[in-house]
């Protein structure tokens, strides 16, 4: 499978101001600050990391909805990170996004119909007629009722909204998705429909799709690849049955280990690893490896002066992982994580 | 947040010499020329020429606009009147207390008939007081000030005689001149014009306080008082007003400043000689130095104000004061 | 005799568009150092249950009705002053959101003190005394400089700590959880969960955990109730609800979530979206939705009936046991799980 979507070195800082009349730049929030990773046609790439990982941030980079102030995008054999607005818009045919907030991000005023046929509009695609017959047969793609072209946003459920959000993304016939927490803000039982929907969408119009979000749950049903992202960060990648299976990085084990299991017999006689602190601010990341303030197995003089790089699992077909210190198994309780053994990662 | 007060002090002196500016290049536009006004009943060209060179009329904008900020800062001087050549800095230090009067006073109606109102209304929707009370706000909001006045002043000052019709009462007794003095004259004359003032600023903070009230005991942690155990009466002082004010106390602020440049309505149909009315009657003469001075009071009070109303609101509020 | 016998409770609100059925008869029995757990969707009660029972429900809006028994009394319409009395002290209630649940103006050693003021006739340097005990019971770091911060300079997992220190500072009995973690990242939640547990064994209180979320259920609780349109469609102990779900709604719940142990190409999904209050469905609120709907769902409320050998299981269904146990083993049958045991 060729690669969609090469994104190399990408990286967001937000400058911090400083001064009476004149504004000095004094520091930056790093929100993405050198992350790599590819996409395959296809595939879904699942990302998952708390707040301030820089996920989001980094989804708005890739579709240029942000200014990226380093590294490169390559979508479609095609360097994208310095295209201007015309020809960018172009691109955006084939790289659409659906949001978070199914609440927020259909306009209140505008009818559905409208709604979903805005970007063909945009790309002048079909005469008034055509779009509105294409609008009507994704609606009923994604599970509305066709007649309801001309109601407003407010008349439908949460689960309703996030469909339309998907037919929206999906008029276009893009080839990439790019979906911010698509499912966070619904009810558990309208979750399922959606996530369903999606995989049904991927297999029938060969759609890639980058799926961001915090549930590890939600992230595992539907992709194929995983990266998890820590303050800017990627701090493992691979395939989510070496990812989940074997962990590497402590933080990917820190995060598999605080999910609730839902199974109680389960829950009772896991080995849980819960870490210290609290996330912090990506305006002033810890050095070197941004995790070690709160990792279990940190090594001082290793870990806070030499910055992990993404090295390959030895044996993994698809897995990297950035640390010095990688799981030698999993699972692991929190005591077995403390004894980092004396072996050094990748340097 | 000492930053925050030396940048809002920079700001407060760069937006003063931007309104001065202009205020002053403004009168370089209308067509009334100065110099001829100056010089005198049937003044002859000679006379003109020799009055616009003694008020410097003959140099470059830039430069008379640099000799009168030099004379205000140096001497504190706005120049004289063309009406009657007092100097202008005493006709408005005699002006700006009548207004102050006004303001001030106005001020304190309007809050102590806004905050239990809007409190009240709040507190019980849709009851009658509430309704009465959004009644109040249309019309106090629709009511023209002079119409407001004249109404008073003509059933309670001509037709019932209980209040002046008009005029104003210096504070301080026995001062030489003046028809009335003391504190008592100076009250008795200004309850109407107090009341005509305040209602408009009544019917808008009734109606502000009511949904700042309804929206903070709406909040969560309003919620949590409650289920700490905490009674309505703590709930409302301690944790609803405080936060429910912190607004208030920001648009008071602005609106005095706002006032004190001349609360021209009520002035004129009550005839105090203060900043508005002057201000008018100034214009109306193109008695230029003393609409200029009039401005720059009035910018000075709405900078000062805004000015006062950054520090307590970053003093107030502890995500301000402390980030 | 239960620390809190709830009966026949119902709520409903009054509001422009009509009235609002939020619970319309919930039963349960809270022992002493239970952790129950109340798992629903948006609509499904949960919330206003509790709220309801703590008297936390605006008079003017909210008809209630049923009976409450704390520890014996009756507190179901009870006098405010001795509501008043019983919130903070002996029931206390946490909430969703620690941003927005704490006064931005105070600082957080005044608003603890004041739970304890509240309570108790001591002076303000002993609540002040109590308050920094607390704050390191939650285990915030430098409890006695971080005592005089505002809460916006404190992070959301460490605000929901202070939270949590003001719902205990008084000792109380029951601690009402109200989706505590929803808002918080998973590692957090995780601390805050394993805070929770610890401090229920010295505490020695029953929590009340409210959540969508079944893992924290499976985690935390020792019984179960789940509530779905205003009622409580099933309850059970964890095991036995997680092992034998007895309706539709829960097998859909369960079958519906994603989950690290078990492999599902396609998730069990629940048509349609969860009930309006407004209008809601006659006979068995879930019908709509249901996949095994026959006419008598639509028109007669099914009763909260024990399962077969188990009077401790109770739930609400028309299906006759038998159809129940072949409709499960053939849905457990089309899961596949892994070995996943962390």
């Amino acid at each position: 499978m060729s690669e969609l979507l090469v994104v190399e070195n990408l990286q967001k800082h937000f400058p911090v101001t400083r001064g009476l009349i004149l504004q000095k730049e004094v520091g930056a929030v790093k929100a993405v600050d050198g992350v790599s990773f590819s996409v395959a046609a296809g595939e879904t790439l699942g990302v998952v990391g708390e707040s301030g990982c820089g996920k989001s941030t980094m989804a708005r980079c890739v579709a240029r909805l942000l200014e990226p102030t380093g590294g490169r995008i390559i979508f479609d054999g095609r360097d994208i990170t310095h295209l201007d607005r015309t020809q960018m818009r172009a691109v955006r045919r084939d790289m659409m996004m659906v949001f978070q907030d199914p609440y927020a991000s259909l306009n209140a005023r505008k009818r559905v119909g409208s709604i979903v046929g805005e970007p063909l509009e945009v790309h002048g695609i079909g005469t008034e007629a055509e779009r509105k017959r294409r609008v009507q047969e994704l609606l009923k793609i994604v599970g509305l009722n066709p007649e309801h072209y001309n109601r407003f946003p407010h008349e439908f459920s949460g689960g309703q909204r996030q469909r339309i959000g998907i037919a929206r993304a999906l008029v276009v016939n893009p080839k990439l998705i790019i979906c911010d927490e698509p499912v966070s803000a619904l009810d558990v039982s309208v979750q399922a429909q959606i996530l369903n929907l999606l995989k049904d969408l991927q297999r029938d119009f060969g759609l890639t799709y980058i799926f961001i979000a915090h549930d590890l749950n939600v992230v595992r049903h539907i992709s194929e690849r995983v990266m998890v992202m820590y303050l800017g960060k990627a701090v493992e990648v691979g395939t989510k049955h070496e990812l989940y299976a074997e962990p590497k990085h402590p933080y990917t084990g820190a995060l598999l280990s605080a999910v609730p299991i839902a199974d109680p017999s389960l829950g009772r006689v896991r080995k849980q690893i819960v870490l210290g602190g609290d996330v912090p601010s990506p305006l002033n990341p810890p050095a070197a490896c941004r995790f070690h303030p709160r990792c279990p197995r940190f090594v001082d003089g290793k870990c806070n002066v030499d910055e992990p790089l993404l090295t390959p699992a030895p044996g993994a077909v698809d897995h990297r992982f950035a640390c010095h210190f990688p799981l030698e198994r999993w699972p692991m309780s929190e005591e077995e994580i403390r004894r980092a053994p004396a072996f050094a990662g990748a340097d | 947040m000492t930053h925050f007060l030396i940048r809002r002090i920079f700001w407060a002196i760069f937006l003063f010499l931007v309104a001065t500016i202009i205020t002053y290049l403004i009168f370089f536009v209308i067509p009334a020329d100065p110099a001829a006004l100056a010089a005198g009943k049937a003044p002859t060209p000679q006379d003109v020429a020799r009055v616009r060179h003694l008020m410097h009329l003959d140099l470059p904008i830039y430069q008379q606009y640099w000799l009168f900020l030099w004379n205000l800062i140096r001497h504190g001087s706005l120049g004289h009147s063309f009406v009657n050549r007092q100097s202008v800095r005493y006709l408005v230090g005699e002006d700006a207390p009548v207004t102050a009067s006004l303001v001030f006073g106005g001020a304190v109606f309007w809050l102590s008939l806004s905050i239990p109102v809007g409190i009240l209304s709040a507190l019980r929707p849709r009851s009658l007081l509430d309704r009465i009370a959004m009644l109040f706000v249309l019309v106090g909001i629709s009511a023209h000030p002079v119409w407001i006045g004249l109404i008073l002043s003509y059933v309670f000052g001509y037709k019932l005689g209980i209040t002046p019709i008009a005029g104003y009462c210096n504070f301080f007794p026995g001062t030489p001149g003046a028809q009335c003095s003391g504190p008592i004259q100076w009250a008795y004359h200004l309850i109407l014009p107090w009341i005509t003032f305040m209602v408009l600023f009544a019917a808008l903070y009734v109606r502000l306080i009511r949904a700042n009230v309804m929206e903070t005991m709406s909040e969560d942690y309003v919620r949590t008082a409650r289920a700490k155990g905490a009674g309505e009466r703590r709930v409302m002082v301690q944790h609803v007003l405080r936060n429910s004010m912190l607004p208030v106390v920001t648009i008071l602020g602005m609106d005095i400043g706002l006032a004190l440049g001349g609360a021209i309505f009520t002035e004129t149909v009550f005839n105090l000689p203060g900043l508005g009315n002057n201000l008018v009657s100034a214009a109306n003469a193109d008695d230029l130095p003393l609409v200029v001075g009039i401005v720059v009071f009035a910018t000075l009070a709405v900078i000062v104000f805004n000015f006062l109303v950054d520090v307590a609101y970053a003093f107030l509020d502890p995500r301000i004061r402390l980030s | 005799m239960a620390l809190l016998e709830v009966k026949d409770l119902r709520t409903s609100f009054r509001t422009d568009d009509g009235v609002v059925k939020a619970v319309s008869g919930v039963d349960f029995a809270l022992e002493r150092g239970q952790t129950l757990g109340v798992v629903g969707e948006s609509g499904s009660g949960k919330s206003v249950t509790f709220l309801t029972l703590m008297g936390l429900v605006d008079p003017r809006h909210a008809m209630v009705s049923g009976s409450v028994l704390f520890d014996g009394e009756e507190i179901l319409g009870a006098k405010t002053s001795r509501l008043r009395e019983i919130r903070g002290a002996r029931i206390g209630m946490i909430f969703q959101d620690p941003m927005t649940s704490l006064n931005p103006v105070k600082r957080i050693g005044w608003q603890l003190e004041e739970a304890v003021l509240l309570h108790n006739d001591v002076t303000r340097s002993e609540a002040r005394k109590r308050a920094v005990e607390i704050l390191k019971q939650v285990e915030i770091p430098r409890a006695d400089q971080r005592i005089d911060d505002y809460p916006h300079q404190f992070s959301g997992g460490m605000r929901q700590r202070v939270m949590i220190a003001m719902a205990l500072i008084n000792n109380p009995e029951i601690l009402i959880a109200d989706e505590p973690t929803t808002a918080l990242d998973v590692t957090t939640q995780a601390q805050i969960l394993r805070l929770m547990k610890r401090l229920q064994d010295e505490f020695q209180m029953a929590i009340v955990m409210i959540t969508h979320d079944l893992g924290v259920v499976a985690e935390l609780a020792d019984d179960v109730l789940v509530m779905y349109g205003g009622r409580v469609v099933e309850q059970a102990s964890v095991d036995d609800l997680f092992a034998k779900p007895e309706m539709p709604y829960t097998w859909g719940l369960l079958g519906s979530l994603p989950r690290l142990n078990l492999i599902a190409a396609r998730l069990e999904q629940i048509p349609g979206q969860p009930p309006s209050l407004l209008h809601p469905p006659s006979g068995c609120a879930f019908h709509p939705r249901c996949e095994f709907v026959m006419d008598v769902c639509r028109q007669e409320l099914p009763e909260l009936r024990p399962a077969l050998g188990d009077e401790t299981h109770r739930f609400r269904c028309h299906l006759d046991d038998e159809a129940r146990a072949r409709i499960w083993d053939a849905k457990r049958a089309k899961l596949v799980t892994e070995d996943v045991a962390a």
